[in-house]
Parts: structure tokens; sequence; C-alpha cells
């Protein structure tokens, strides 16, 4: 495409698509990192299947899927912790149950609607440069309040995340701890549909993260190797995208896989 | 003389399987107690229910003259877990952020780490000589700074319990003299109460003042002098194990 890089970023959707994507991208870089950590990096996977059959619901009651998904995720992100402990399944197991379940479901829907197949399509794959101000701000304003609460439980979640027991100890209550990391997850999720899709989603949360855990010396500075990690791959992943003609969250996926190679072979020479 | 912990008719199972049956035992302020048993007499599940980790099947557990279950102040409690290796080995923390973590137990909401902590967090570095191992990664560590650290992470809160769970399985033997001499400083000099988990009991002696012996029951509880005295305890280890456990102090 023959225009400036000054005159592309002055574009509202552009500008939209960079905001929604970095806020995003920040907020799964650094819920991915305890995800990572505590051997959960499938539930944003699983979670986006569970969205999937989600916004199926929302689009056959004509309700803006979005907003109707972010309850329901919560809702399985929650049903997922009390499942692995109720039924004594392992949390793969779980998250695999709750996914396979949501995914049918959404298939039954789309197939009983006959009418809006195209519309659940464009929520698999996403596309950033189409996001609303509404949902811009939506963005913004959840990825704050998620943002909030890790700053301020920041020990607890650090705590529980190296070893639960010690944690207990500590006087910290590991299982309200791990609810509301997967509730903060399920919220991430739904956010994160319009910035790379359902299908892309857990990309995301992984692969920040790992590349922050190839090169970082310390648990702080792997949060912040990860955030940093994910905005430059949103906004690479943006401009290939615009320049390319290319998917943007395809894009942003792949240079954030370029980035862990970089990292993983920079560490391999040290 | 003051309860630090107090077991009453503690009952305990792992499904069918009875782990601890009618244990009832009082920890005094002061006491350096071994706590010997042979492997899976429920030496750790005791542990882990006097920490709250494990809920018991009946039966009542006091630390510092209040219910377990209702115990919020766990900064006065240190504990050393058994198999601190069994950590995530691709953890990306560094040996200054574990051992702060150990003071978070007496913040309130929101926990932070101040720079009055930090001197805290170098302090207890410096006492167990791992101060310039502050900025390394703990998984690059060997086994034995990594006990060491985890061992500053216990003291860092100046604990009036210390709970140790098989201290010294990573530790060569130079570190290991250290360390005990460590621990008798902690109980002589400041007066902290010890329980020192092992299966060793011949080492027990050596330290403790107190034994308490466990098997799935208490077999023995009491003063040194009085299990080097019991017949009825030469009957039960035979005189051999007796002799070696008395002799070792």
């Amino acid at each position: 495409m023959n225009i400036s890089f000054f005159e592309f970023i002055s574009y509202g959707f552009v500008q939209r698509a960079f905001i929604s994507g970095i806020f995003v991208g920040v907020l799964c870089s650094i819920l991915g990192l305890f995800l990572v950590l505590r051997k959960l990096s499938l539930i944003g996977d699983g979670l986006s299947h569970v969205s999937f059959g989600a916004i199926a619901m929302g689009l056959f009651f004509g309700i803006y899927p979005i907003y109707f998904a972010i309850p329901v995720v919560i809702i399985a992100s929650i049903f997922i912790v009390k499942l692995t402990k109720k039924a004594k399944i392992y949390g793969d197991t779980a998250i695999g149950i709750v996914s396979s379940v949501g995914l049918a479901g959404g298939v039954l829907l789309a197939s009983a609607s006959h009418g809006f197949n195209v519309s659940l399509l464009s929520y698999l794959f996403g596309n950033i440069l189409a996001i609303s101000a509404s949902e811009t701000y939506l963005s913004i304003a959840l990825s704050l309040i998620v943002l909030a609460t890790v700053y301020l439980l920041y020990y607890e979640l650090f705590a529980v995340t190296f070893n639960e027991e010690q944690a207990s100890v500590s006087g910290i209550n590991s299982e309200k701890i791990n609810l509301l990391l997967v509730v903060l997850t399920a919220i991430t999720v739904v956010l994160s549909i319009r910035v790379v899709g359902i299908m892309l989603i857990s990309s995301f949360f992984i692969l920040p993260a790992v590349t922050a855990l190839q090169i970082s010396k310390g648990f702080k500075s792997a949060i912040f190797v990860s955030a940093i990690t994910a905005i430059l791959s949103v906004i690479t992943g943006i401009c290939i995208s615009f320049y390319l003609d290319l998917p943007a969250g395809a894009s942003i996926v792949i240079v954030n896989f370029i980035l862990f190679l970089i990292s993983f072979l920079w560490k391999k020479r040290m | 003389m003051e309860n630090i912990v107090e077991v009453k008719n503690l009952n305990f199972n792992y499904g069918v399987a009875e782990v601890l049956k009618d244990v009832t035992f009082s920890i005094e302020k002061g006491d350096y107690v071994g706590l010997g048993g042979h492997n899976g007499s429920g030496k750790t599940t005791l542990v882990k229910i006097i920490l709250g980790v494990l809920s018991s099947n009946s039966g009542d557990v006091f630390v510092f003259g209040q219910n377990v279950n209702k115990f919020k102040k766990w900064h006065k409690i240190g504990y050393l877990p058994q198999n601190i290796s069994l950590f995530n080995p691709i953890f990306p923390a560094t040996v200054y952020e574990v051992v702060s973590l150990g003071l978070i137990s007496r913040k309130k909401f929101p926990r932070k780490i101040t720079e009055e902590d930090e001197k805290i967090v170098d302090n207890a570095l410096e006492e167990l000589e791992i101060f310039n191992l502050k900025d390394r990664l703990i998984s690059d560590l060997s086994g034995g700074q990594q006990q060491r650290v985890f061992l500053a992470k216990a003291l860092v809160n100046e604990p009036e319990l210390l709970i140790l769970d098989e201290p010294s399985n990573t530790l060569d033997a130079r570190t290991r003299n250290k360390f005990f001499n460590l621990l008798n400083d902690l109980n002589k000099k400041k007066g902290t109460t010890i329980i020192l988990i092992t299966h060793d009991i011949g080492h027990i002696g050596e330290h403790a003042n107190k034994l308490l012996y466990l098997e799935k029951s208490v077999v023995f509880y009491g003063k040194l002098s009085e299990f080097c005295g019991s017949e009825k305890m030469e009957g039960v280890f035979g005189h051999e194990s007796q002799h070696l456990i008395c002799h070792q102090h």
C-alpha cells in the first residue's frame, strides 16, 4: 500500500486497532505468564471454544455477542475450577470437557439458525482493523480493571504460582486466588476475540510468556519482557497486515512466534 | 509455660488409609522437638495439619492458643518444606524475590514490599551467607544453596515457631553443621520454638531437647532424658537405637 506510516496511523480505525491490540496484548501476556507457570496455558484455548458457543448464542438470540459472551465465559471458567476440585479430575481434562461442550453448542446453534454463519466466521478469525469505538472503550475499561487487580494482588498471584502450599502457610487463600486468575482469564479471552479471533487466542497467552521465560532474570522482569513482547508483536503485526494486505490476527501471532524463536536462539548462544 | 502447639485427639485418613490415630501432645515455648518416625508414619501429614494445609477428620489443633482454622498470624510461623526442589524448574524467580515472599504473611491488602523490607531480606541473606546470590535465579542454584534460600525465607519474619521438614537432605557436611548451629542459636538465644522432622532418629538427640516419635499414634513424647532412662522405650526401639539417640548430645 502506497501511503506513509504517519498517514497510516492517522486513520481512526488504525488508532483503534493499536490501542485495543496493545491493551489486550499486554493483558494476555501478563496473565499468560501466570497460566504458563501454573501449567494452565490451554485454559485460554478452552475458554475461547466456550466463547464460540456463547457468541453463537448471542447471535441466535439477537444480543450483541461480546456482551453475551462475557458472563457465559466467566461462568464456564468457574465451572472448570469447580469441576477439577469436586470431580477430582485434572485441570486439562476439565478444560477439555468444557471447551468441547462450548464448541458443540456453537456448531448446533449455527446449524439450527441457517443465517449467521458468516458473522460467526468473523469471530473465529477476528479483525482488529474493524474494531468499533465502543469495542475499543470496552477493551480499555476491562483491561484497566484486570491490570489493576493483577497489580493489587501481585504478591498473592506470585506466591500461589510459585508454590500453592507455601502460599497457604503465608495466610493466602490459594483457592480464591486460583478462581480469580481464571475469571480474569475469561474476561481477557472475550476481549481478545475481536483482536485475534477465537482460533488464535491461546497464542496471545502463551507466546509472549514463553519468550519472556527464555531471557528473563527474575519474575518482575519476566512480566515486563512478556508485556513488551506483546506490544512489539501487536504494532509490527498490524503494520505488516496493513502494508502486505494480510490478516492482522495471524500476522501478530507470526511476529510473536518469530520473537520467541529469537529469544530461544539467543538463550542457546549464551 | 505457654503452649505454642496443642494437638488433641487428632485423627486423619487419606480415603480408607488411616494416617494419624488419636494423636495428642503439646509443645511449649522454647522447645526444640525432634519429630521422628519411619517413612509413612504420618510426620509430614501432622505438620501439614498444624500448618492448616490439611484438615483433620476429627480432633483439635491449636497454634499460639488459637484454633488453626481461625489462625491468622502466619508470620509467627516459619516453614521449610520437604522436597524444596519440587518447585517449578522454569520459574524465573530470583533469590531476593523468593525470600521476600516470606514477608507477605505479615502484610495486609494491598501487600507491597517496601525499602525497609528489602533491608530485612538483605539481613536474612547475609545471616545465611547467600547475599552474593541475591540476584541469581533460584533454578540456577545447587540443592544446598536452594535449601539455604528457603531457610532464609522461613526465617525472614523472625518466627516464634520454626517447622523444618527433613531439612538436611541436600546439605553437605560443612553446610549441615552450620545449619544446625544456626538452629541451636535461634533456639537458645532467641527462644525460637523448633519442630525438626527427620526419619533419621540418630540425629534427633544431637540437636533437640524433646523427642516426639510417631507411628500413626504417639509412641513417645517427652524430654530426651526421660527417653534415655526409659526401659519401656528400650523395649520399643531396642538398646542400640536408644543408645544412638541418647549419646549424640
